[in-house]
């Protein structure tokens, strides 16, 4: 048998209620979460340079501090930090943003035994977008980036697209603008 | 490698369809880049974090009093692409009031509240991959997209499956509603088979007396059998 996936619909301007009603989930360190704890800003505009005013939503997927993935098919899953969970989804606000609470994530495994840089997977669902779009948040100034294979499929220009930078006077903070369109428009990926 | 198979074509809409309009200035213009699937891609969210109340698959038992409209059962399958069950998935569904309103702020349209819906649900797949709400049938509404723009009955369903990769919203369309050819988000899908697969079919055998209309919506996440989850495929 073979079956051909169900199509992707948009999530539409009306789902708080139902998928952001939540705030802890834009928590994913919770007390005790080992590593490097940081605020991770986003904020999400489209090809005009307008924001998303509350009708857009961010899912994060991460590794820990140690780039253990909180999932059966990491087979490091049975130390992963029990205080930290690797999912968080959040709404934009009325100016496009969200900030999550979370830890910098460790480098992880590609599954052949090179390591990735340290990076977050991310969701970006919306009102006008008919299917999710899929990116990563690399951190600026991580070395390892140098060496990621990911990172090397991107045309160089448009690698700082994926970057977060340190905010001035913020301390353990990063964000990270996400352009859906346009100029300097966010490298998207095929998964 | 990739472990999961490719979009067939036409059976996914594209970023950009401009018919429906908030498309134009959110469609990304670069094409996206293929990705291999490594560690990051294979693992996905594992429910379990935050339990299901008994009553959260029962959208008519929110409040004291049962909502207004026409109850109905709402079940199926979320299956692989090999027909097998995926067991423990979390499926989360919302809606409109049968008048047509979201409980939510932007929603203006001047259609009454219902005290006693919210309009949101969720449950987890038994083992065999059976999932199951209690509802009421949703109203449709106007929606500024064109002149005298409706959206057919729907309800939005969001499922994450076993993989960052398999995540799929999408919606949920009744039989036999006229506003389904004239809908440019359903229509955004190519593929006429694809399409059709989001419209549930009633089913007398869900259908229970003196109670509620049955509506079976199968749903099929990405993902095979072949699919070697262990170390030395990846």
């Amino acid at each position: 048998m073979s079956l051909i996936p169900t199509a992707s619909q948009t999530v539409g301007p009306f789902f708080n209620f139902a998928l952001t009603a939540n705030p802890s989930l834009g928590i994913l360190a919770r007390a005790g979460a080992r590593g490097e704890r940081i605020r991770l800003a986003f904020r999400v505009i489209d090809g005009d340079g307008a924001p998303t005013p509350g009708d857009a939503l961010i899912e994060l997927w991460q590794a820990d501090a140690r780039g253990r993935y909180g999932h059966a098919l990491d087979p490091r899953s049975g130390d992963a930090d029990p205080n930290f969970h690797g999912f968080g989804r959040l709404e934009t606000d009325a100016h496009g943003e969200c900030v999550f609470e979370t830890v910098k994530p460790g480098p992880v495994s590609d599954g052949g035994g090179a390591a990735q840089a340290p990076h977050i997977n991310v969701t970006v669902l919306a009102r006008g977008l008919l299917k999710p779009l899929y990116t990563r948040v690399y951190f600026a100034g991580e070395p390892a980036n140098a060496h990621d294979a990911v990172l090397a499929l991107v045309p160089e220009p448009r690698r700082a697209t994926l970057l977060a930078r340190p905010v001035a006077g913020q301390p353990d903070t990063w964000s990270l603008e996400i352009r859906l369109q346009g100029e300097a428009e966010t490298v998207f990926f095929d998964v | 490698m990739r472990e999961y198979p490719g979009t067939r074509p036409g059976s996914q809409p594209e970023y950009l369809h401009e018919a429906y309009r908030a498309t134009i200035r959110r469609a990304p213009a670069q094409p996206p880049i293929r990705l291999p699937h490594t560690r990051s891609e294979l693992t996905g969210p594992v429910y379990g974090h935050n339990p299901i109340g008994p009553a959260d698959h029962d959208l008519t038992r929110h409040f004291a009093e049962p909502p207004q409209g026409q109850r109905i059962i709402v079940a199926g399958r979320v299956l692989d692409e090999d027909g097998r069950g995926v067991p423990n998935a979390l499926v989360e569904v919302w809606q409109a009031n049968a008048a047509g309103r979201y409980r939510h702020a932007v929603d203006t349209h001047p259609a009454p509240l219902d005290p006693n819906f919210l309009g949101a649900g969720r449950a987890v797949t038994d083992e065999t991959g059976n999932y199951r709400f209690l509802t009421i049938r949703p109203g449709a509404y106007p929606w500024r997209n064109h002149h005298n723009a409706w959206r057919p009955a729907h309800i939005h369903f969001s499922l994450f499956g076993t993989a960052f990769v398999t995540r799929l919203v999408t919606q949920m369309y009744f039989p036999g509603d006229p506003l389904i050819p004239l809908d440019p988000i359903l229509q955004s899908i190519p593929d006429q088979d694809a399409r059709q697969r989001l419209v549930s079919q009633f089913d007398v055998s869900l259908t229970e007396p003196e109670w509620a209309l049955g509506y079976r919506f199968d749903i099929v996440l990405r993902g095979r059998r072949a699919t070697p989850f262990e170390e030395g495929a990846k």
